[in-house]
């Protein structure tokens, strides 16, 4: 079987990274180009040292990009929506990581990104990138746009819940603890190591953007709030979502057990992580680092009805570059584990 | 033969050896929770006692 030529657009940034370490392994990828402006003409593994003799290629420059199959696009958010027919001319098919494709509306870019999205027409054409929730559409997609990774473990987690209609449509509250690779590889003072060290930082309390994928793929139809808040806490890779979730009818823990196998049953990414005793009985982070998984748990307070549930992905991973190349797999007919099979490490 | 047997913690259906024993120790595969043997004919199983930990409660 030929392999399929992909180039990976912004390939200098952690995600970039993640992804050209996941596509080398791939054994029906083969990368043809890498670009990023501002690390031009250096050795990929100058900028990702765990490439070092695996990986020789250079970066290029976006203007250099010549034609392949594929096209992942990991720029910063507004650049793909601008340089998209250059995209769409040079690859059959585009994976884009930035959010400029992932919401259905329009008019939500507006109040979610500060400013109207300039080709609003395409936005149907792109499939929302959670292979659980869209695998079949996916199937089909020439264009998929990843999700967010704080919206894919909020997601993730409670999906099963409104897709039941058990959860009280405006009462969630969901709080993420995350890692600081969240925040990308640009530095900043407040990124700065006396500065960051040691903090529980509150740096989105609400407004955060990923909350508008969370209730466009939460809503089935209806409205749904979902009260979100984000903190960075002492870690660089992951996020552990805990949502508090309160149903509109009496349940037991075994009837939330059903629910999440129904659903998650069959899922190869997803493992429900709920156990009485051992050292980690409620999903972990740090257990998913470098991993596609996503680990779901919860506890049912029967005296309140509030049913809390946890969720951990690596945000890099699940949350982005795992995520995108488990679309890569679906789009192309692959088993969705390729390349995907690091069960992670254990202790770390 | 072996047999199937409902989890009551999860409510997933497993199978147990034929010659399970009574006040046997089994796992649950899908939620882990240990399960003691109480019945034989029929086959029952409940959740076993386990010590709780304080994590500063």
């Amino acid at each position: 079987m030929s392999k399929i030529s992909v180039s990976v657009v912004g390939a200098s940034g952690f995600a970039g990274g993640e992804l050209l370490r996941l596509l080398l392994f791939h054994p029906h990828v083969e990368i043809k180009q890498v670009t990023s402006e501002r690390h031009y003409g250096k050795f990929v593994h100058k900028v990702h040292p765990n490439l070092r003799k695996i990986c020789n290629l250079k970066f290029t420059g976006i203007g250099e990009l010549e034609e392949c199959d594929v096209l992942f696009l990991c720029l910063p958010h507004g650049e793909a929506q601008k340089q998209i027919d250059r995209f769409t001319s040079l690859a059959q098919r585009i994976i884009d990581l930035s959010g400029d494709f992932r919401l259905n509306d329009a008019q939500s870019y507006k109040r979610w990104y500060g400013h109207p999205h300039t080709r609003p027409e395409l936005l149907s054409e792109f499939v929302y990138g959670i292979p659980e929730l869209y695998r079949s559409k996916m199937s089909r997609a020439r264009f998929v746009s990843s999700a967010g990774c704080n919206a894919t473990a909020t997601i993730l987690a409670l999906y099963p819940l409104y897709k039941e209609g058990i959860a009280q449509r405006n009462s969630t509250v969901t709080e993420v603890k995350v890692g600081s690779s969240e925040g990308g590889n640009k530095v900043s003072e407040a990124s700065h190591h006396p500065i960051r060290h040691g903090c529980v930082r509150s740096f989105k309390p609400t407004g955060h953007r990923h909350l508008a994928e969370m209730e466009q793929e939460l809503s089935f139809g209806e409205s749904v709030t979902i009260h979100f808040s984000a903190t960075s806490i002492e870690m660089v890779r992951g996020v552990l979502a805990t949502s508090h979730v309160f149903l509109n009818r009496d349940l037991q823990e075994k009837d939330i057990w059903k629910i999440y196998r129904k659903y998650y049953g069959n899922e190869p990414f997803i493992r429900i992580v709920k156990e009485r005793d051992g050292n980690y009985r409620y999903p972990e982070p740090k257990l998913v680092t470098g991993t596609n998984y996503c680990d779901i748990g919860f506890e049912l307070d029967a005296q309140t009805g509030r049913l809390v549930v946890m969720s951990a992905i690596d945000n890099l991973m699940k949350g982005a570059a795992g995520q995108a190349v488990q679309a890569f797999n679906i789009m192309h007919g692959f088993a969705e584990t390729t390349a995907l099979e690091f069960p992670g490490l254990h202790p770390i | 033969m072996n047999q199937n047997v409902t989890c009551p913690v999860c409510d997933a259906v497993f199978e147990v050896a034929e010659n399970v024993e009574l006040n046997e120790l089994l796992t649950c595969p899908d939620c882990g929770s240990e399960l003691e043997v109480v019945n034989l004919k029929p086959l029952e199983v409940a959740e076993a006692p386990q010590e709780e930990e304080d994590w500063g409660e």
